[in-house]
Parts: C-alpha cells; structure tokens; sequence
C-alpha cells in the first residue's frame, strides 16, 4: 500500500515573522540598552522638559522620541524598560507555565482525588479578580522583580492547568493510551511520553501568551507603582507619568503604550504561529 | 488445552449497575474465538478487561481470567502488566486514534519490543519493517519514520495488526478492528489478520457484531447480550442450527448478499423480551 500524504508543506506566516521580529529588536533593545541609549535613562534636564518626538515643530534631534516632564529622554527609558519587561514575561511566564501545565496534567491524566483536589483549588482561584489579586500579593511580599514574578505564577497558574488538564483528559481517552498500557508502560510514562507531546502545541500557545500577560501585569503592577523601586524606568511607571500630562506632552503616554500593545499583541501572535509548527498533523 | 480462559466475570459499574454477568468463555491455543452481540452488550468490556484496561467507571468485582493457566487477577500489578504486554495483544478498533499522533510510526512499534522484551532498538527496528513487509505494507523503511496522518486509515490498520504481532503474542484481542474502515479495506484486513494468526499460530479474540465476519475468520463464538453469556458453540453448528431463539434472531437480521430484499429482519420485540426475562432471572438466581 502507498500514501501520497505527508509532501504537503506549510511555509511559516508572515504573522510569525512581524511578530518574531519585533520581538527579536526587542530582545537586542534590552540586551544593548546601556550601549545604545543616547542618554542616561535617569538624567534629568529641565531645561529640555517635555520635547516633542523629533518630527515635530521645536524637536530637539539628540532626544529622538522627546522627553518627559523632568526632561528624561523617552527612547532610553523605554529601551531600559524593555529589559524589565522582557525579564518579567521570560521568567514569569515559564515558571507559570511549568507549574500549571505539570499540575493540569496531573488532574487531566491520573483523575481521581489529585483531579478533585487541583480542579476545585482552580476554581477558587478563579473567583479571585486576578490584578486584586496581584496588588494584594505585591503588597504582602514587598516590591521587587522576585515578588513580581511571584505574583504573576501564583495568580495565572489557573490558565494553563485548566486547559492542559482538559487537553490531557481528552488524549488520555484515546486507543493509543490504551495501546501503550497494553504494551507494558508506566503510568507516568504514558503522560510523559504518550499525552505530553500531544498537549505541546497547546501549550506552547499559551506559554507566549502568558508571556504578553506577564508584560500586562507588569505594566499594571508599574503603573500603580507596586512594581519595582520607583526610579527604574518601566513601560508601566512612564504610561503612569503620562497619563499625568497627556495634554500638554501626548508623546509620554503614547510611545510605551505602543511599545506594550505591540509586544503584547507579537506574543500571541508567535504563540498562535509556533503552536502550527508543532502540531504533526497541520505542520 | 485453552489459552485464556474466564471464569464467572463479573464488572460492575461504580453505582453497582452489572456490565458483565457471570461471563465464562475459554479461547484455545491457535484457535479463533468471535465474541457476537449487539452494542452495549458488553463485548469490548471483556476485551479490556483481559488486558486491565477497564474504563475508570467499571470495576471488576469477581471472577478469575486465566493466562495460561495463571490467573491475571491474583498477579500484582508489575508483574501482571509484564505478563500481558510479553503474551497479549490488542488490534484496537478505530486507527484513527489508535496511533499517538506526535511520534514517528516506528518507535510506536518497537516500543513494546525494547520495553518489555528488552530488545535492542536496531534489532526491534529489523523486526519491525519485516512485519510491515509481512502486512504487505511497500516501503516500510519510509512507513516506519511518517507521522500517523500521513498514512490513511486501511495503512494504520495494518500497522496496527503489524504491532499486534510483533513481540510474538499468544493471544491476540480484536476489538471490532474492520468497523472504522470501509468495505472494500475491510476484507482485505479481514484476510490479513487471519493470514497472520495462521502463520504466526496465535489464539485470537475477535469482538465482532457483524456475523458475516464470523462466518469468515472464526472457528467458534460465543453470543452475548446484556453481559450475559446467551449461546456458546462452534461456527457451523451456529450458522445451520442456532439453539438459543435469540441467536436465530440474529442470524435472520444478517442481510444476505444473495437475497437483497428478503433477509433484513429486526430482532423482535417478543424476543427481546424473553431474554430480558432470562436475564432478570439469571439476576435473581445470583442475589438469592
């Protein structure tokens, strides 16, 4: 017998490129921002206060993107906000994602009591309004990047277990579980093994959006400022500053705005795009 | 001397409704056991209680099955799952679902062998595309490193079948394997599995509902219905002269080739009825 499937091949998306690419400068952005920062992102010039981006009538060229209230050049301070965001969605996002998914494949695979106990702890933690939630626990564990991190795995744990444990249920019900428990395999060999690649689209998909999440939360913990010390430029700290002056200087509200809209939006957009590349049956 | 034999298999479900009732039946060394019912009446659940793969709402509340003249429930859980995965197969009834969809065909064949028999994986490999080559599957080097998606549904059934036999299994349990595949890959699959039992000298458990496949692949049959054992006996004193009034029933539902009009006749109601009733009563004699 022959079979002429298998030779169709998908290119990558554009939506995979646009994305990766801006999250790609980003990356280079956090990495190099002390050698690409035309100013000191801290410096205050009152002198050059609220200069407008550079197309504008009375631009200063050495302030590219302008300047805020205090006179501190915008591009630097988003370039050094970058770092934190990128921090923060990396790290927060797979320390959530590894506890959630582990905890909802357990509940979806084994069932029983573990399904019990983690489904209903899920539901409880729904009920929580999450960024109450957050400020509440920031509040507890004092600011700073670990109690960020910690803030965010401990509020959004909840999305990955929910649909991994529903993902893990649905593969765990298949003949080739089955099969494999025929042919001598483990317990814990068959979720590793058997369900586990099965539910890695999934959640590779929702790895890179909790990492969109995890820059949210951030901003919204800096703009409120419960997020790190208060003279660290971040991308929620300056939306905040902004907002206080958008009137007089749009330019200090806007331009992280964008940049948190773009990286949020690359995010789910490269999840969407990676989670075609891992599935055997679309890839 | 039977190879797998079950003695009064009882499983129940988790609120105590009976899914099997007392069921004996014994499959003989080379021999082809159909197991015939109607759907729902339990065929599978036997099946899968064999091999310990009962759904998480039955339980097995009594009886033995014996393997070999060992019985698979007194074992502990190791080193029964050992003994099933060296001695039992399944060709399972949907391909579709029956291959892991993320991995390679290959490893989804040699697994058992490396695992259980402590093969190395070249020589697993070897085997593996000789049994490809054996299911008359062309280019099994190829076959071997495709994803299940690749191939169509009558392809993965003879992978199936092809894995079923690997590790040299003396029972193999069929669950219904030619219903998810159309008419035409049906007999060619039929002819395959009973080309391999008789080559390969293995007692097959075949669960079946339609009695034309019977009547092609199996020496004897048991008929079930509502998990309870109704009519045992050989294929042709089944097929001229069926003893019990609802397996006459069933063998006037078949429809026949050779009298497209006439045959197709539902089991009736009067009938259904009466073996309610035995069945009631089989109930009542076991609480009593």
């Amino acid at each position: 017998m022959r079979d002429a499937r298998g030779q169709i091949r998908r290119l990558p998306g554009l939506r995979l490129w646009l994305s990766g690419g801006w999250l790609l400068i980003l990356v280079l952005a956090a990495v190099f921002a002390p050698m690409i920062s035309p100013h000191d992102p801290l410096e205050q010039d009152l002198f050059a206060a609220r200069l407008p981006p550079f197309w504008q009538q009375g631009a200063d060229p050495a302030y590219l993107l302008g300047t805020d209230s205090l006179g501190r050049d915008l591009l630097s301070r988003m370039l050094y906000g970058a770092r934190l965001a990128l921090t923060v969605a990396l790290i927060a996002g797979t320390l959530t994602c590894l506890v959630g998914a582990s905890l909802g494949l357990i509940a979806g695979y084994y069932r029983g009591w573990a399904d019990l106990v983690i489904s209903r702890l899920v539901d409880i933690w729904m009920a929580f309004p999450p960024v109450l939630f957050a400020i509440l626990l920031i509040a507890v564990l004092g600011t700073g990047l670990t109690s960020i991190i910690v803030a965010i795995v401990v509020i959004d744990w909840t999305r990955f277990s929910r649909v991994v444990r529903a993902e893990a249920m649905s593969q765990g019900a298949m003949d080739y579980v089955a099969s494999a428990q025929v042919a001598g395999r483990s317990r814990l060999g068959i979720a590793l093994a058997e369900i586990l690649p099965n539910v890695l689209p999934t959640i590779v998909a929702l790895l890179t959006l909790e990492m969109g999440i995890a820059v949210i939360v951030e901003a919204i913990l800096s703009f409120v400022n419960l997020s790190i010390s208060t003279d660290q430029p971040t991308w929620g700290g300056m939306i905040a500053e902004g907002r206080t002056s958008i009137y007089q200087a749009w330019w200090v509200l806007v331009f992280p705005l964008a940049a948190l809209f773009l990286t949020v939006l690359s995010f789910s957009q490269l999840g969407e795009g990676l989670k075609d590349y891992f599935d055997p049956v679309l890839r | 001397m039977s190879y797998l034999t079950i003695k009064d298999l009882t499983v129940r479900l988790k609120n105590g409704a009976p899914l099997l009732r007392k069921v004996s039946l014994a499959v003989n060394s080379g021999e082809v056991r159909a197991l015939v019912g109607e759907s729902g009446a339990g065929k599978s659940m036997i099946g899968k209680a064999v091999l310990g793969i009962l759904p998480r709402a039955a339980k097995l509340t009594g009886g033995e099955i014996l393997l070999d003249g060992e019985d698979l429930l007194r074992l502990p859980p190791k080193a029964r799952r050992a003994k099933i995965g060296a001695k039992v197969a399944l060709i399972p009834q949907d391909p579709l679902t029956a291959l892991n969809p993320s991995r390679r065909v290959g490893p989804q064949i040699t697994d058992r062998l490396v695992d259980i028999l402590g093969w190395k994986r070249e020589t697993a490999e070897a085997r593996a595309v000789e049994l490809l080559d054996e299911v008359h599957i062309q280019s099994p080097e190829r076959v071997m490193r495709s994803y299940p998606h690749e191939l169509s549904g009558g392809m993965r059934q003879r992978i199936l079948i092809a894995s079923a036999f690997a590790a040299e299994p003396k029972l193999i349990i069929a669950d219904e394997p030619t219903t998810a595949l159309d008419v035409t890959v049906q007999k060619q699959i039929l002819k395959l599995i009973r080309e391999m039992q008789e080559r390969h000298d293995t007692a097959l458990l075949f669960v079946t509902h339609d009695l034309g496949v019977v009547s092609k692949i199996s020496q004897s049959l048991t008929v079930l219905y509502a998990g309870k054992v109704i009519e045992e006996t050989d294929v042709r004193t089944f097929f001229a002269a069926p003893k019990h009034a609802y397996s006459r029933a069933l063998l006037a539902a078949t429809p026949k080739y050779t009298d497209p009009d006439g045959s197709l006749m539902p089991v009736p109601d009067s009938i259904i009825s009466e073996v309610e009733q035995e069945v009631a009563a089989f109930d009542a004699q076991l609480t009593r």
